[in-house]
């Protein structure tokens, strides 16, 4: 085997690499934002809406994102929806990984006792604030090894955007294979590109767990208030 | 308090159930609830478990939306707004708040938030709601668990007190908003015997110093001693209501008066009176 494919190119591999960090960060941050939307709203609203969703929910998990994507990509012009790859890949990754989310804040929306947003209703406070201030909080500590997990196999998603010509990771290594017919060489590189990336999510994940669990067994925090002699003054 | 006269206009009224109903489903939970409660009133709900002591206390706070009749809180309707062609339409969240802004509840599981401090539970409706600032709001905050002799648990965490601790902080959070009205629904059903006193010691001085107060109890002693009126639910419908004494010692209607000899079996130490079959262990 020769890895100096590897080296002749690694300009592209790098921007490869950061195209698929790229993708999936941005990616995650859609389908993260989508996803608490859609939970909210299945929270609260009608059941003309939730219907709706609950529709939206399982079609997408039902079908491969590939599909998704293809659909996106080259069916969306004909709905009057032209997009770069880039922003399909994106778009594509947000909607997909958005029901997978909504999915895990419900579960952690339904895990707060009902009684604790009750007192927080008779004391005037909003949906929202009760969302933000009462609801996420708590909840995250739970939620998070399931949240982490599922933007792990996000990540792992991203090569399907090579097929849309996106140039991330996977787009930039199996073109160098097809040029230098190191195909060994570069399969193997981008398994070490994904097991870094994989690994990166999973430190960062258990590093947040870790938090959010010494904040609500509350041994890092010490209340974010004055000290009662400060008021007093 | 029940000496003054029923004025059902003016501000003296300050909660009316009026015909009041509420189904679950098929379930008629309540029936033609009427109940009209005065400026510093304490009123009792008392009855078996089941008979919708609590759908009641929750439909007068719209936690349920009951589904006939009419609650009004200070003279305003609570939960509904007049649409056109006579129809009513549940109102919306903003008209909700504004409308039990004077109301506070207490509940028997407490329902203090875990995350928070003891200090930051009180202060949070008055940061978000009131918008005062933290320091106003920690101020008026220590001020209020002093009332409930808690001040030194102030940056304690809720689920590092007893459960008496945690129900006067509840207490607290409510009395901080300045409330006219307090709601309890068994507040200390859930608390260990030698802890029930000192929560009912602080509904006692709320009393005293004219908090109009609605209370779901089984404490038969709390309310024969602070009540104004004892109310007695059974099978959804108010049976019997009236000055505790009266209630208590010569109870009208033979369903109370079973009530309140199965409690007073339940809680006498020394059943002095042979056991109603003859037979003894
Ligand atoms: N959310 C609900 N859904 C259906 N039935 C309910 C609900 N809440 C209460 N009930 C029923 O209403 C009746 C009265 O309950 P409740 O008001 O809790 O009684 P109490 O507080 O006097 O024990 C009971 O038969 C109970 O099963
Ligand atoms: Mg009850």
């Amino acid at each position: 085997m020769d890895f100096s494919v590897l080296t002749e190119h690694a300009g592209e591999i790098g921007s490869g690499f950061l195209m698929t960090l790229w993708t999936w960060i941005g990616g995650v941050a859609l389908a993260l934002a989508a996803g608490l939307v859609i939970a909210v709203i299945q929270l609260s609203a009608g059941p003309w809406i939730r219907g709706a969703l609950r529709c939206y929910i399982e079609v997408i998990r039902a079908t491969p994102f590939l599909v998704q994507l293809f659909l996106l990509y080259y069916g969306g012009p004909s709905f009057g929806l032209s997009l770069s790859p880039m922003a399909a890949g994106l778009i594509g990754l947000g909607l997909y990984g958005s029901v997978y989310f909504a999915e895990i804040f419900r579960t952690g929306f339904t895990s707060i006792p009902q009684g604790q947003i009750e007192a927080a209703q008779m004391l005037g406070l909003t949906s929202r604030q009760i969302v933000c201030r009462v609801q996420i909080p708590q909840m995250l500590v739970l939620i998070l090894p399931a949240l982490v997990n599922f933007t792990t196999i996000l990540g792992k998603e991203t090569p399907v955007l090579s097929i849309i010509t996106v140039p991330e990771l996977t787009f930039v290594l199996t073109g160098v294979g097809a040029e230098t017919f190191a195909y060994v060489e570069t399969l193997l590189a981008l398994c070490v590109g994904y097991f870094i990336l994989a690994e990166l999510c999973s430190r960062l994940g258990q590093w947040l767990e870790r938090r959010a669990s010494l904040y609500l067994t509350q041994g890092v925090r010490t209340p974010r208030t004055l000290k009662p002699q400060e008021t007093a003054a | 308090m029940s000496v003054l006269p029923l004025t059902k206009n003016g501000h003296e009224v300050m909660l009316e159930a009026r015909g009041m109903s509420k189904r679950f489903g098929e379930h008629t939970v309540l029936r033609d609830i009427s109940l009209s409660i005065q400026r510093s009133e304490v009123v009792c709900l008392i009855g078996p478990s089941g008979s919708g002591k609590s759908t009641l206390l929750r439909s007068l706070a719209f936690l349920e939306a009951y589904d006939d009749g009419e609650v009004f809180v200070e003279g305003e309707l609570l939960g509904y707004d007049r649409a056109q062609g006579g129809r009513r339409v549940i109102s919306r969240p903003a008209r909700l708040r504004e409308v039990r802004r004077n109301m506070g509840m207490v509940f028997q599981q407490f329902n203090l938030w875990p995350h928070m401090s003891v200090a930051e539970n009180v202060m949070e409706a008055l940061i978000r709601g009131r918008r005062l600032s933290r320091a106003k709001a920690r101020k008026l905050a220590l001020e209020t668990l002093e009332k409930v002799g808690l001040v030194d648990k102030a940056d304690a965490w809720p689920n590092r007190l007893s459960g008496g601790q945690q129900q006067r902080v509840a207490i607290a959070r409510s009395l901080a908003m300045s409330p006219a009205i307090m709601l309890f629904d068994e507040p200390t059903s859930a608390l260990d015997p030698e802890l029930v006193g000192e929560v009912l010691q602080v509904m006692k001085h709320l009393a005293e110093e004219g908090m109009t107060m609605v209370v779901v109890t089984h404490e038969m002693g709390f309310a024969a001693q602070v009540a104004d009126r004892v109310v007695f639910l059974d099978g959804g419908q108010i049976v019997e209501q009236g000055a505790p004494a009266k209630l208590f010692r010569e109870p009208s209607s033979p369903r109370l008066a079973q009530f309140l000899k199965n409690y007073l079996e339940r809680n006498s130490l020394f059943d002095d009176r042979p056991a109603a079959n003859g037979t003894c262990l």
